[in-house]
């Protein structure tokens, strides 16, 4: 029997990834999770990072939500974007505005544990 | 009766109208195409985040805990009324079928007592909307350099109605748009986004799977039920655009086909009066020699 499962990134404006594969890592907000098939029915949302699908198709995300339902992986979210189409000069941008975000006193204590896993995850793409 | 040349300036004036017309109508079939894309693109992430809301709704089985936005503020004083219009004209009923559902509503509100506030979005409809309700309207978006409408510009109008209704500025939100059904047939649409509308027999259809939430519940329903309004909206533009294309097209069909039409008579008419001058030439002539 396959040990497949259905797998669908969605974000507002088109469908990004649809396919099928053994394993799936997610950058959720609590951890990462990585879903295998016959996963129990799950919803979760997303912190900043990479989504690996199988061993090559990585995905960033920032936010994001995640349901995981009779063998049928769905994750929404408005941000994601292939690590293959994205830019350095982008990245550096990014990485620049959430450190400058992150420099604001005012930000409450879930912002900035968003904000740092943006810069890690940034800083770990640039290598 | 109009001079031969008149008629000739006429026929060549609406003949250049019914080219610009026809100009207008290929260029709205062109967009119309993309537009619907964007349209059907759209509607599986609102469809899918709406099937998890109301997995997550099914969940939580005590009302009085569940967020403001789910559940509303408890009060039903202050509407906020967002209606989405087109920037451009010449689309047909578009604008107006837009204009005019909303206006019944307004009146609804207002002889039911209760407060009404209004965002424009798209210059058409403010137009419209100004002159009677003007004194409501207590913001208008624009989006008329923009191409492409895109998550952005949605998320930025959802996050000024959720920044509103923190502030306790209102208590329900309606957006009026029109759906995109196909070419011919745009249905104008009131729809309620605060507090998120959910159809009863829904929340009552069987669900077989129990899932298991990470963090919980209430913090997920309060990560999605704001990305659910921008969505919403967006939904709404996407639907829209489809929607102007489509009544553009349609609008312009109907203006080349009656600018072919006017030319057809005037053509007749033309072609009439030219040969009653020369038959009346020739009588003049042949009266002339007869009287020798």
């Amino acid at each position: 029997m396959s040990e497949e499962f259905k797998i669908e990134i969605i974000s507002p404006d088109k469908s990004v990834y649809s396919g099928q594969t053994n394993n799936a890592v997610l950058p959720c907000f609590e951890g990462q999770v990585t879903i295998l098939k016959d996963h129990i029915p799950l919803i979760t949302f997303l912190r900043p990072g990479l989504i690996e699908i199988g061993n090559n198709e990585k995905y960033y995300v920032e936010d994001g939500t995640v349901e995981f339902s009779e063998n049928n992986l769905l994750i929404l979210s408005s941000t994601v974007q292939s690590l293959q189409n994205i830019k350095t000069e982008n990245i550096n941008n990014m990485l620049k505005n959430a450190e400058k975000d992150l420099s604001d006193n005012q930000l409450t204590d879930k912002q900035k544990y968003i904000l740092d896993y943006k810069i890690e995850v940034l800083k770990q793409i640039n290598q | 009766m109009p001079s031969l040349d008149d008629l000739k300036k006429r026929i060549k004036s609406v003949k250049s109208t019914q080219k610009i017309t026809k100009a207008m109508k290929m260029v709205a079939a062109a967009k119309l195409k993309k537009a619907q894309e964007n349209a059907e693109k759209g509607r599986p992430y609102s469809e899918k985040l709406q099937n998890i809301i109301l997995n997550l709704t099914k969940s939580i089985s005590d009302d009085t805990n569940a967020p403001k936005l789910l559940s509303g503020n408890g009060k039903d004083k202050v509407y906020l009324c967002v209606v989405i219009t087109a920037d451009r004209g010449l689309c047909g009923g578009f604008n107006s079928s837009i204009c005019k559902l909303a206006k019944s509503h307004f009146k609804n509100i207002l002889e039911n007592g209760k407060e009404l506030k209004i965002i424009t979005v798209g210059s058409k409809g403010h137009d419209q909307i100004k002159t009677e309700y003007s004194k409501y309207i207590i913001d208008k978006k624009s989006f008329k350099e923009k191409k492409q409408i895109s998550f952005k510009e949605a998320n930025e109008i959802g996050k000024k109605i959720i920044e509103l209704y923190e502030n306790d500025q209102f208590d329900k939100c309606l957006i009026f748009y029109n759906n995109f059904k196909n070419v011919i047939t745009q249905i104008p649409k009131a729809e309620q986004i605060i507090p998120t509308f959910i159809k009863k027999e829904e929340k009552f259809k069987d669900n077989l799977f129990s899932y298991e939430f990470e963090p919980d519940e209430d913090e997920i329903l309060e990560d999605l039920l704001p990305k659910n309004v921008s969505v919403q909206i967006l939904k709404a533009f996407l639907e829209n655009a489809a929607s102007e294309q489509g009544s553009r097209m349609t609008a312009m069909d109907n203006a080349t086909r009656n600018a072919g039409d006017l030319v057809d008579k005037l053509t007749i008419n033309y072609n009439r009066s030219r040969q009653a001058s020369i038959t009346k030439e020739l009588i003049e002539i042949i009266s002339g020699a007869e009287s020798l």
